[in-house]
């Protein structure tokens, strides 16, 4: 006997699964550009797939960043994904032990204890192979449904999971939810009563056989099987069809996604195809919701995870696509390593009219300046904090550098805060006259005050032949260098990561370097790759004043808990934004080292040599 | 046997207010935190609009205080506390008194130019404020102490700390507008022939012969009035701050160079005050000045009984408001002193 009706459900849901998933992503796939499509053909026959698989084993069956974001939560993920693909691998296997090597019918495996009754074996008897099978299958079913105690659980006690705040469920992922934790408590269910009278189970449907067994009445045993054969196979059924709208559908999208960012196919400054599967990556698991300052903002609509629902939906919403610091956090942490920055900015991309001609203003000449070595770019914000751009200069003319201060009047943005506002096109414009007046200048390193700045440069120019640098590494480099003497302070200070510097760049060594020669650091709780945005960012375009003090004041509360004597930070924003809300007094690096600067006897250094 | 008011800010509100209770028969305790009367208008050398000195106010407000008045010096208040009926107001070095009622004349505090960075104060030598200015006025020697030679050109830029989102401050401070006027006339008086550029977003000239002063600027001193919002200030090797504006009516921007560059700092709520404002559960606004009751026919009360406010304590005032304010206060008390008994 190999069928029955009651497959059904679960066969059609299978086969409608796989119909729709097979459409989806062919669309997707069909609709990336032509060089992605490239990428996907070379990938697919080179190395890359390797450390691909290994990714996919890593992080859709183990779950390793879960793990590290909390063991508990490590754990539920990791029985839930492991074990089910262990019960559909294991049981397959099996099945062909009982079918003699045939290749079964889907359901088969998935039903096996309806159709086949071996009572030959005993619950513990391991060196047969049917018997080591049953155990198996029984030890993986036990290790899924402690799976499903600890996400219930998780329902009431999130924070032993390490979530203060959970996703809000949208009405067809209830349904599914709902399904999938039906799923093994209906299989444990419909085993054990079918081996409560056919014999047959292991260690946990057998004992739980005898259970029922001993409690219930034989003819209801017998109805009530059959019934749940038809609840397993009906669960699973919906399941199917509901994936594809539910967050379930990252468990195939994550697979695709993770293959595709081996094969080297990216997200752009637009929506495109591939950012169509990143969106669909998301298993709304609301590690992003705690990590995100908008909360502090009561600003939660906009967090990454709600950012990523409206977006589903192909409706710009530009009050969640605007509600954003662009600070990085939420990058930091997703499990599923979605380009969380890069799909805001392309939204906003989408919500705004692309303008391109309105810089036509910006003087067409290129002012000439040969014989230096180092351009100076104090950024706009540099130019609003006027003691950074003065510390910047003493300290370059003290290491007698040969430099051009390249804004020093009439200075043109970086083009950075048009990015981040979705202004693509207009960001271009302004690029383009920057470019050239860079390669006319003949300096070979470029050095910004402002990590915004900095990143667009370093980042976005494409700059050939000039070194990129922000003044915390050139500082560092000028005292290495023997060009500067500095004191040691003894002040202790706290150091604040910018997040365009820090997350963004990933420059954490430098300026924590270049302070310990000046001062005592002190470590923060929230630092490096975990530090607060400051709450000034130009990333965000609908927060109020008020709204922007409460993210700066719990910023600040972290910051000054040591009680340093300064709160350093390393860009001309967080400066400002901070020294407005705290008493301690918030300096920037270079004003600190140029406090510490011993100036009677600066060396006269090789500016060539300075250069490389 | 008579009631007991202590009056928080021995500035011109309190002193105003503390006379006229004190002739109304009630017993005043007048608590000012500095060691001497009078708070702001001592570094003010004239007023608009009719540029009397700063010190001949006072000296009438001092003519019409009582003896019988109890001045507390060196008092600096950090807890005020209701209790059966009372308020148990309390003192930074201890000392501790009872009252029947408090006003809370505590005036404003000026806003810290520092915080505005971009326009250079505390960074480059020739940023002052308008405080700053009048102090300069009160030494009587001039600008050429601090500035070595005498000015060719000086602006004022308006708003610094009002009007300013930024700043987290979007009220009028209501004074500066016209003291910009008032400081502009004083500097050509001084030094006929300086250029002097007043950078303002709106001119607020409301008060009485406060349009007049400004046409006499314009007039007799030909004081140049722009339009426009400074965007920063650099310093360039001579010393001189280099200033970029747009000037909003010419739709053309600006970059002057100027030998000095005055801040016109608007008013701020001390923060002490808005922190025992929060303590005692007063109403709330975003500001942190004090908030009335009604702003039109309860603007000296709150929701507590016997705890009252006047002066630049409820959001910025000119001299003549605030005195104005100050003797309604008085009035209000009184009535309140007179229920309980």
């Amino acid at each position: 006997m190999t069928f029955d009706i009651f497959v059904l459900p679960f066969f059609i849901g299978l086969l409608f699964l796989l119909t729709v998933l097979f459409v989806k992503f062919s669309r997707w796939i069909a609709l990336i550009d032509r060089s992605g499509r490239r990428k996907i053909g070379y990938g697919l026959f080179s190395m890359q797939i390797f450390p691909a698989t290994a990714e996919v084993f890593m992080e859709c069956l183990l779950h390793r960043r879960m793990w590290k974001q909390n063991k508990l939560l490590g754990f539920m993920h990791m029985s839930f994904a492991l074990g089910w693909f262990l019960l559909i691998l294991m049981g397959n296997i099996e099945s062909r032990v009982y079918s003699g090597g045939h290749i079964n019918p889907p359901y088969y495996p998935i039903f096996l204890k309806f159709f086949v009754h071996d009572k030959r074996v005993l619950p513990f008897e391991l060196n047969t192979m049917p018997g080591f099978f049953r155990f198996s299958m029984d030890f993986i079913l036990l290790f899924v449904l402690t799976g499903i105690v600890l996400a219930l659980f998780k329902r009431i006690r999130s924070r032993w999971f390490g979530m203060k705040r959970t996703t809000r469920q949208s009405s067809f992922d209830r349904w599914a939810i709902t399904c999938l934790w039906l799923i093994f408590p209906m299989r444990l269910l419909a085993e054990s009563l079918t081996a409560s009278h056919h014999g047959g189970g292991g260690f946990l449907t057998n004992s739980m056989g005898d259970v029922l067994a001993s409690i219930l009445p034989d003819n209801f045993l017998t109805s009530t099987a059959y019934i749940s054969w038809w609840g397993y196979s009906c669960v699973l059924g919906i399941f199917f069809i509901t994936l594809p709208w539910s967050r379930y559908m990252h468990i195939p999208t994550e697979v695709v996604m993770i293959y595709l960012k081996h094969f080297g196919v990216k997200s752009g400054k637009t929506i495109n195809s591939f950012s169509e599967i990143e969106m669909r990556a998301c298993p709304r698991c609301g590690v992003c919701i705690d990590v995100c300052q908008m909360n502090t903002a009561q600003k939660t609509f906009s967090t990454p995870v709600y950012f990523l629902r409206s977006l589903r939906k192909k409706v710009p919403v530009p009050i969640v696509d605007n509600n954003c610091l662009l600070c990085g956090r939420c990058q930091q942490v997703c499990p599923v390593q979605i380009d969380l920055l890069d799909l805001r900015v392309a939204s906003r991309n989408l919500d705004n009219k692309q303008i391109d001609k309105i810089y036509s203003y910006l003087p067409a000449d290129v002012p000439d300046s040969k014989g230096i070595n180092v351009l100076y770019f104090a950024g706009c914000m540099g130019h609003l904090t006027p003691s950074v751009k003065k510390a910047m200069l003493k300290i370059m003319q003290a290491a007698n550098v040969k430099y051009r201060f390249m804004d020093a009047d009439g200075s043109i943005c970086c083009g950075r805060p048009l990015m981040m506002a979705g202004m693509n096109n207009a960001a271009h414009s302004v690029m383009e006259k920057n470019r050239q007046i860079i390669h006319a200048s003949g300096a070979r390193i470029l050095v910004t005050s402002c990590p915004i700045c900095y990143k667009m440069f370093n980042e976005e120019y494409k700059l050939f032949g000039v070194e990129v640098l922000h003044h915390t590494q050139y500082l560092l480099r000028l005292a290495e260098a023997g060009s500067l003497w500095l004191n040691q302070s003894g002040l202790s200070v706290v150091y604040h990561d910018p997040c365009e510097l820090g997350r963004g760049s990933a420059v954490y060594k430098e300026p924590r370097k270049l302070l310990k020669r000046v001062a005592r650091l002190v470590p923060v709780a929230e630092e490096k790759e975990n530090a607060l945005c400051c709450g000034g960012s130009l990333g965000d375009f609908s927060m109020d004043h008020y709204q922007r003090e409460q993210i700066r004041d719990a910023a600040l509360e972290v910051l000054t808990r040591p009680n340093p004597d300064l709160l350093i930070t390393s860009c001309p924003l967080c400066k400002k934004t901070f020294h407005n809300g705290t008493d301690i007094n918030v300096k920037d690096i270079a004003e600190l080292v140029a406090e510490q600067m011993d100036l009677p006897e600066p060396v006269e250094i090789d500016a060539e040599e300075l250069a490389y | 046997m008579s009631k007991h008011v202590a009056v928080v800010g021995a500035g011109i509100a309190g002193i105003e207010a503390a006379s006229i209770l004190n002739a109304m028969g009630h017993s005043i305790t007048l608590i000012e935190k500095n060691e001497i009367l009078g708070g702001h208008i001592n570094h003010w050398h004239q007023l608009f609009p009719n540029r009397r000195q700063g010190r001949d106010l006072l000296e009438k407000l001092y003519e019409k205080m009582d003896d019988s008045i109890q001045v507390q010096y060196g008092k600096e208040i950090t807890s005020i506390k209701p209790f059966s009926g009372k308020f148990i107001v309390t003192a930074a070095d201890g000392w501790v008194t009872n009252a029947d009622a408090v006003l809370m004349a505590t005036g404003f505090d000026l806003f810290d130019a520092h915080k505005k960075e971009e326009y250079g104060y505390g960074i480059y030598d020739h940023v002052i404020t308008s405080a700053d200015l009048e102090e300069i006025f009160i030494q009587g020697e001039g600008l050429n102490p601090r500035l070595g030679k005498d000015p060719q050109r000086i602006g004022f830029i308006h708003c610094v700390g009002s009007r300013d989102e930024k700043a987290g401050n979007i009220y009028c401070s209501k004074v500066c507008c016209i003291t910009a006027v008032k400081q502009a006339i004083e500097i050509k008086e001084l030094y006929p022939s300086v250029e002097v550029y007043c950078f303002y977003m709106d001119l607020r000239m409301f008060g009485r012969h406060y349009e007049e002063l400004y046409q006499e600027a314009q007039e007799k001193h030909n004081i140049q009035f722009i339009r426009g919002r400074l965007s920063e200030a650099s310093e360039n090797k001579q010393g001189g701050v280099v200033v970029k504006v747009e000037d909003t009516l010419l739709g053309k921007p600006l970059k002057l160079t100027l030998d000095l560059l005055v801040l016109m700092s608007g008013m701020v709520a001390p923060v002490a005050v808005t922190n025992m404002r929060d303590k005692l559960g007063l109403a709330k606004v975003d500001d942190g000045f004090l908030k009335p009751v009604d702003p039109h026919t309860q603007a000296n009360l709150s929701e507590l009984p016997g705890f009252f406010m006047a002066g630049t304590a409820t959001g910025p005032k000119t001299i003549t408001d605030t005195l104005t304010d100050a003797r309604s206060a008085a009035l209000e008390i009184d009535r309140f002193l007179k229920e309980i008994i």
